[in-house]
C-alpha cells in the first residue's frame, strides 16, 4: 500500500507522541450523518491536512474536537476523540479544552472590538489582566501572524475596519494568544489574497516548532505545500490518510483520492 | 443602445408609484404630530412660566402651578425605571442566550408579547390587588411605581431580546471558540453591542409610562394633595392625571391650563427621552460592525 522509502517516514513521525487520538468517530445532525466512523491519529508537531470536497465533513470534524456540539442540540457525536491523551467527551472543563485549542475560521470574524482588544481578549478571558503582560502577548501574536507592521500604529481602531486579509491575520493572531497546543485552521485562506496566504503558510511552518496544526484546505496544493500528512475526506467517509506526498504521487488506497487531488473529480 | 424597452418603462413607474405611495404614507403619518404639537404649543404657551412649572395649584387648581403633578410625574417614571429595567434586561438576556429553544421558552415569549396587549385599566386592578392590597403598600408612590412597571417590562423584554439578537451569532462562537463562558461572552462581546437596541426599550418605556392615567389612579396618584410625597408610601399627584381631571371634571377651569399641563407632559417626556437619545447617538458613533 505504502512505497518503502514513505514508510520509514511514517514509522519515525509514529514515534512522536499523538496529540489527537480519534476513534470511529460519527456525527450525525438530527438523521442527517455527517462524518461516519472516522480513525485518525494526529501526532505532535505535525501540520495535518484535510482535504475534500464540500459537504465532506471536514468542518463538523474540527467542531467535534473543540466540543462546539454543547451549543447544537441536532448534533450528535459517537466515538472516541483523544486530547493528549484524555477523553474529550468526559472532560467537564470544556472552557479549558477549548482554550487550549485555537480555531480560524473561513471567513474572518473581527470581533466588534479594537485591534488591541481583539488580541488581548483571549488572555483576559483567562484572568490574565496585567497591562505589560498584554502588550508583550499582543505585540508577540501580531508579529507572528505577520501584521504587527501594518497596525502597530492603530492597535485602537476597530478590528473590522481593516481589509479582508488582515482581518484573517488579526483572527490568527487572536487565535495565536491563547497560546494553543492545537490549532485548527479551517479554510483560512478564502479571504486572503495570494501574497498573504504564502506569508501565513511560512509562519505556520515556524509555528509547527511548538503546536500541532490540523489544516482543512479545499487547495489541494497548499496541502501538499504544508502538510505533513494528509487525509482526504468525501461524504463523511476518511478514503484515504497518509504521507501528503503520497496522496500525489504514491500509491493510494482510494482511486478517488488521486482523482481528486488532480482535479479529475466529479 | 441604452434605449428604454417597453419593460423598463413599466418598471420606471411602478418605482415612481410605489415611492409616491410610501412617501405620502410617511407624510399621512407625520402630519397629526404636527397638528397636535402646534396646537398644544399654540394654545398652551401663554400659561407656561416658572410659576406655572415651580408652584403649587391654588384656587381650586384653576390657578398657580403644576409642581405637585410634574414632580410626581418624575418620581413614577424613575421608580418604575428602577424596578422594570434591571428585571426586564436580566429577563431578556436569559430567554436569548440561555433558554433551550423548546416549547417552553416560545409559550413564555408569547406570554410576554400578550402581556404588552393587556389594556392598562386591567394591570391598575392587578396592581391594586397585589401591591396595594396584598403587599399593604396602600395606594403609593411605590404600587403606582411597580404596577406601571409591570405594564412596561413586556417593553424592556422585548427591545432588549431584539437588540441581543441582533448581534451576529458568528461573535458568540468565535467567543466561545476561545474558552469563553456563557457569561464572558454576553459580558465582553454581546451586551456592549446590545446596549443602544435597549436604550430604545427604555426610551418607549419612558413614554408611556409618563402618559398612563388609568394604572396609577387607584394605585397612588391622587388629583390634589396639600403636600409634596414624603416617601414612597406617599401619594403623589402626577402630570396624567392631573390632565385627565383638569380637562373633564373641574368647572371654571381657564381654557389654556389644560392645554399646557399636556404641552409640560410631552416636554418632560422629550427631555428625559433626550438624555437616552444622545447617550444611543454616542454609543452608535462608536458602533462595532
Amino acid at each position: 500500500m505504502v512505497v518503502p522509502d514513505s514508510q520509514v517516514e511514517v514509522m519515525t513521525s509514529t514515534a512522536t507522541p499523538i496529540k489527537l487520538g480519534v476513534k470511529n468517530l460519527s456525527i450525525k445532525y438530527g438523521q442527517e450523518t455527517a462524518l461516519d466512523n472516522i480513525s485518525l491519529d494526529i501526532h505532535e508537531h505535525e501540520i495535518f491536512g484535510i482535504i475534500g470536497p464540500a459537504n465532506a465533513g471536514k468542518t463538523s470534524f474540527l467542531k467535534a474536537i473543540n466540543r462546539m456540539d454543547v451549543f447544537n442540540p441536532e448534533m450528535q457525536v459517537d466515538g472516541l476523540i483523544e486530547f493528549s491523551g484524555h477523553d474529550i467527551s468526559k472532560v467537564r472543563n470544556v472552557y479549558g479544552l477549548r482554550s487550549r485549542i485555537g480555531v480560524v475560521f473561513p471567513l474572518p470574524v473581527g470581533l466588534p472590538l479594537s485591534v488591541y482588544d481583539n488580541v488581548a481578549l483571549a488572555p483576559r478571558l483567562s484572568g490574565e489582566n496585567n497591562k505589560a503582560e498584554l502588550n508583550v502577548i499582543v505585540e508577540r501574536c501580531l508579529r507572528r501572524a505577520a501584521l504587527w507592521d501594518e497596525v502597530k500604529d492603530r492597535l485602537d481602531s476597530l478590528g473590522s475596519l481593516l481589509s479582508g486579509g488582515q482581518q484573517q491575520r488579526l483572527t490568527i493572531a487572536r487565535a495565536l494568544s491563547q497560546e494553543p497546543e492545537l490549532l485548527m485552521l479551517d479554510e483560512f485562506s478564502i479571504a486572503v489574497d495570494p501574497v498573504t496566504t504564502m506569508r501565513i503558510e511560512e509562519v505556520l511552518k515556524e509555528l509547527k516548532q511548538e503546536m500541532t496544526i490540523i489544516l482543512v484546505t479545499n487547495l489541494v496544493q497548499q496541502a501538499r505545500r504544508l502538510a505533513d500528512r494528509t487525509a482526504f475526506f468525501l461524504d463523511g467517509k476518511c478514503l484515504d490518510i497518509g504521507i501528503t506526498e503520497d496522496l500525489f504521487t504514491g500509491e493510494v488506497s482510494d482511486p478517488r483520492t488521486r482523482d481528486y487531488v488532480e482535479g479529475r473529480f466529479g | 443602445m441604452f434605449q428604454a424597452t417597453p419593460v423598463n418603462h413599466r418598471n420606471l413607474s411602478r418605482q415612481k408609484l410605489f415611492r409616491f405611495l410610501f412617501g405620502s404614507m410617511t407624510a399621512l403619518l407625520i402630519l397629526p404630530v404636527i397638528i397636535v404639537l402646534s396646537t398644544l404649543i399654540y394654545k398652551g404657551a401663554p400659561v407656561i412660566s416658572f410659576e406655572f412649572l415651580f408652584a403649587n395649584p391654588t384656587n381650586g387648581m384653576t390657578a398657580g402651578g403644576i409642581f405637585p403633578a410634574l414632580l410626581g410625574t418624575i418620581l413614577l417614571v424613575l421608580g418604575a425605571l428602577i424596578a422594570s429595567v434591571p428585571l426586564g434586561v436580566a429577563a431578556a438576556i436569559y430567554l436569548s442566550e440561555y433558554a433551550p429553544n423548546n416549547w417552553f421558552t416560545r409559550a413564555i415569549n408569547i406570554a410576554i408579547i400578550n402581556l404588552a396587549g393587556v389594556p392598562s385599566i386591567v394591570h391598575a386592578l392587578f396592581g391594586l390587588g397585589a401591591f396595594v392590597i396584598f403587599f399593604r403598600f396602600g395606594t403609593s408612590i411605590l404600587a403606582a411605581s411597580l404596577t406601571l412597571a409591570i405594564m412596561t417590562l413586556p417593553i424592556v423584554i422585548v427591545a432588549t431580546r431584539e437588540s441581543l439578537q441582533a448581534v451576529p451569532m458568528a461573535f458568540r462562537e468565535a467567543c466561545w471558540n476561545m474558552g469563553a463562558t456563557r457569561w464572558q461572552t454576553i459580558r465582553r462581546i454581546v451586551l456592549p453591542n446590545a446596549v443602544t437596541g435597549i436604550l430604545t426599550g427604555v426610551i418607549l418605556e419612558v413614554s408611556r409610562t409618563a402618559g398612563e392615567t388609568a394604572p396609577i389612579m387607584f394605585t397612588g396618584a391622587v388629583f390634589f394633595l396639600p403636600f409634596l410625597p414624603q416617601g414612597v408610601f406617599d401619594q403623589t399627584m402626577a402630570l396624567s392625571l392631573h390632565l385627565y381631571v383638569v380637562s373633564t371634571q373641574v368647572p371654571e377651569m381657564p381654557e389654556a391650563v389644560p392645554y399646557g399641563v399636556a404641552l409640560v407632559l410631552i416636554g418632560l417626556v422629550l427631555i428625559m427621552n433626550s438624555v437616552s437619545i444622545a447617550l444611543r447617538m454616542y454609543l452608535r458613533g462608536k458602533k462595532k460592525w
